[in-house]
């Protein structure tokens, strides 16, 4: 029954998830399993290996580091498949468009071939920017946006790649107070609207309440579950560290 | 000229300015423009007939005439144009794909860590190392017929008749041009990267379903090239006018124009001098309309392919790129290593019979014999070079510094004034530089020789030492002075020990480039003095393998030895301070 869930359609599994760096254990081993619109809270102080985590699900891990443990995504194990072929998109605190492009060449670029002709891009583009709230600027010059603006193109990129799993890297600890509050519920929300399973790493505390998913902290080991939604499917513990 | 220069010296100073610091950027401009400039002015002017010590003393257009007359000229050109492109082409593009193909891989590592001592070879070691390779009676010729003994075919006495080496067509030129170029690019390329946060951006393209090599060409090349652009004109500029290469690997009927204008100016009927001047003066027009050829190439190419970037394509794992690179580089380094290691065979040859694949006898007898006649030019080289790189050393010091203490940040456009050096081809101003040499009197002298080589080894120099001289924490200055250092002392005691060891490996790279010089020292050294590198390019033609083998690798050795102790000398100091390695 137990494993039936875990494996179900559109999940996210880490399974004794380890990274050793220079022989010493730098984090895990951690099973965590992560359900479709769930965001799942990983929690450390810097250095605690938790942006080496995330490199690990996105196959972009340094070789300094070594690494062992499972990942499965929609019942599929993507631990061997290259960055392109896992379908995981991450978010970084820095919103890293790239400067060479337009910010709508900037969403263009996730955008899967599949949609074709010139028209049609731009069409899905314009959507997307119109839902972040940028309606108008495809043809900006990403350096003229502010920081919040430049934040929400970055989410839409990465939400146009169409991924089926998603990786916050502290993607809020940028912005400032006021900002914060609102672009974090932009991401959560879109994540939840395409039911991601959302893997979250952070040291701010504010950030992992206002997920309202299960918290993982590296420092205890300790997992907490949800404290304000109960409706993400935490009455289970879904999180746990393994063995 | 007064723009450019506040460029250099910086427009706000938003700190009090170091009140006597201020000279230093323009005397570092003017030693190192000045005589491009002035030796610009006196080439044009004999190219228009004007030089009185030779009668010339009215303006024609008829060394023009004579230039346009020649019959060499046309073959010339061509050769010129395409071995130039194609090489400044193929170093960039096997610098890309290494780039594009090989991220993060341990190849790309081995790579980084062969860079200084390939960049250390002079070119005309490199040259002189190809030739005997590729020769018909070379080293590779003489391994093929052994393996081809070995395999028991019947192999002719004699040597092919294949002409590798001095091909007309200038094949054996371009390669060797973008052999020697490729590190440099990757050089550069390797620090601009630092400069762009690559892990990151290529994670996102990455996960966002782009494959390897199609992610870093989309993402990465798009913010790189801009800032190796500068380096990839020097390249194409050096292509096009270089000298001791083309001498050693190029056709000679005809040459390339920058050495037919050379055999011009060294001909003994001084009245071809005048035509010499015009082909210095068509050289440059050359160059500068090659690289606006070339900025439009780019231009045209940004634009075909901004769609492209935005399309859609993901590319797939790049295996293709990944192999033909990883060949290309591995045999590049491969030919590198060769051409070195056979140099250095043939300096300790006593009877090497073809078509043997090593010598029959070993003897130390040419170094013995040639050894006094070496030591001359080898001790001009050896002064030279640490006099030139001593003096660059303490003049980018001095502008580092004076930016520090300004609190100013020179603009791109003073980049560009750095770079001037190496975009304007040497032959097209080291004529009229001698000339105004000659009326000083200074020609033939130490200051002579040691200025004409500073004016390449500063750009080198401050381009090696700037960016970790800007890097370095500023807290550390801060905290200094405010344990009661004066400026002075800051510098001495603080920032130059944390920098040995960029300081040291700027000096060996300007030490290297100081080596290389050919055309410098035979314009300023005027005959009277000469370097290893001028004698073994003059050896090339004919002589002696086990002779030219020895000066090539003697000139090889120095460098080299320069780079090797600007790593072990910080190594050494700094060997129970862990923050101080590298």
């Amino acid at each position: 029954m137990r494993a039936e869930a875990e494996n179900a359609a559109g999940t996210l599994r880490l399974e004794a998830v380890a990274l050793v760096l220079g022989g010493e254990a730098l984090l895990g081993p951690l099973s965590i399993t992560i359900a479709p619109s769930e965001i799942v809270t990983v929690m450390g102080a810097s250095g605690s290996g938790k942006s080496s985590l995330l490199a690990f699900l996105t196959g972009t891990l340094d070789p300094v580091f070594a690494a062992s443990g499972r990942v499965f995504l929609d019942g599929l194990d993507i631990t061997d498949l290259p960055p392109e072929k896992r379908g995981v998109g991450i978010l970084f605190q820095d919103d890293l468009l790239f400067p060479h492009l337009s910010v709508g060449e900037n969403l263009a670029f996730a955008l899967p071939p599949r949609v074709k002709g010139r028209r049609e891009r731009r069409q899905a583009v314009d959507g997307a920017l119109a839902e972040a709230g940028l309606a108008g600027f495809a043809d900006r010059d990403p350096a003229t946006l502010s920081g919040g603006q430049r934040a929400r193109a970055a989410v839409m990129r990465t939400l146009l790649a169409e991924p089926r799993a998603l990786l916050l890297d502290e993607p809020f600890s940028k912005l400032d107070a006021a900002l914060r509050e609102r672009f974090r519920e932009f991401v959560f929300d879109h994540a939840r609207a395409r039911r991601l399973p959302t893997l979250l790493v952070t040291h701010d505390a504010a950030d992992a309440r206002a997920t309202g998913g299960p918290v993982i902290d590296l420092e205890d080991g300790n997992c907490r579950p949800a404290t304000r939604f109960s409706g993400h499917g935490t009455d289970e513990l879904r999180a746990g560290r393994g063995k | 000229m007064a723009g450019p220069l506040r460029a250099i010296a910086g427009r706000r100073p938003r700190l009090r300015r170091g009140p006597w610091m201020g000279f230093v950027p323009w005397l570092t401009l003017f030693l190192f423009l000045v005589p491009v400039l002035l030796g610009l002015v006196g080439t044009w002017l004999p190219a228009f007939g004007y030089l009185p010590a030779l009668g010339g003393t009215g303006l024609s257009p008829e060394p023009w005439q004579r230039l346009f007359a020649d019959p060499s000229l046309p073959g010339a050109l061509l050769l010129t144009v395409t071995t130039g492109f194609l090489s400044a082409l193929l170093a960039l593009v096997l610098a890309m794909s290494v780039l594009a193909a090989w991220h993060g891989t341990r190849l790309l590592r081995a790579v980084r860590r062969f860079l200084a001592p390939l960049l250390a070879v002079p070119h005309a070691a490199l040259a002189l190392g190809l030739a005997f390779l590729l020769a018909d009676s070379g080293w590779l010729v003489r391994l093929a017929f052994a393996a081809g003994e070995l395999m028991g075919l019947a192999v002719p006495r004699r040597p092919p008749m294949l002409g590798l080496a001095n091909d007309p067509n200038g094949i054996a030129l371009t390669f060797g041009l973008a052999l020697k170029e490729t590190p440099f690019l990757l050089l550069m390329s390797l620090a601009a990267l630092g400069q762009i946060r690559v892990e990151r951006t290529l994670a996102v393209a990455r996960s966002a379903g782009y494959g390897p090599v199609t992610a870093w060409v989309k993402t990465v090349l798009p913010q790189l090239y801009p800032q190796i652009r500068l380096p990839v004109y020097a390249v194409l500029a050096y292509s096009l006018s270089v000298v001791d290469m083309a001498l050693i690997l190029g056709p000679s009927t005809p040459p390339t124009l920058a050495v037919l204008v050379l055999r011009w100016f060294n001909d003994p009927d001084l009245s071809l001098r005048f035509m010499a001047a015009a082909g210095a003066t068509l050289q440059l027009c050359i160059v500068l309309a090659a690289l606006a050829l070339w900025y439009g190439a780019e231009r045209l190419v940004v634009r075909c392919c901004r769609p492209w970037l935005s399309a859609g394509g993901r590319g797939g794992p790049g295996r293709a790129t990944r192999g033909v690179s990883g060949l290309a580089i591995g045999l590049a380094g491969a030919m590198f290593a060769a051409a070195i290691l056979a140099m250095a065979v043939w300096s300790v040859t006593r009877r090497w019979r073809f078509p043997d694949a090593l010598p029959a006898q070993w003897s130390a007898a040419t170094w013995a014999e040639t050894l006094p006649v070496l030591a001359w030019p080898a001790w001009t080289t050896l002064w030279a070079g640490l006099a030139a790189a001593g003096l660059a050393l303490v003049l980018t010091i001095g502008c580092l510094e004076y930016e520090d203490r300004a609190g100013v940040r020179p603009s791109t456009r003073a980049l560009w004034l750095l770079y001037v050096p190496l975009l304007v081809p040497q032959i097209a101003f080291l004529f009229g530089a001698q000339v105004l040499l000659v009326l000083l009197r200074l020609d033939g002298t130490a200051p002579a020789l040691i200025w004409s080589h500073l004016m390449f080894v500063l750009p080198y120099v401050f381009l090696a030492l700037s960016d970790p001289w800007r890097a370095l924490d500023s807290r550390y200055a801060r905290t200094a002075r405010c344990l009661g250092l004066s400026p002075g002392a800051v510098l001495l005691r603080v920032k130059l020990p944390m920098l040995l060891r960029p300081l040291l490996i700027a000096a060996a790279i300007g030490f290297a480039v100081s080596v290389a010089q050919y055309l410098p020292t035979i314009f300023a050294g005027a005959g009277r003095l000469t370097t290893l590198t001028v004698e073994a390019v003059g050896l090339a033609g004919g002589g002696d393998r086990r002779v030219i083998g020895m000066y090539a690798f003697a000139q090889s050795v120095l460098p080299l030895a320069a780079f090797a102790l600007a790593l072990a000398v910080p190594t050494m100091l700094y060997r129970r301070r862990k923050g101080m390695s590298p």
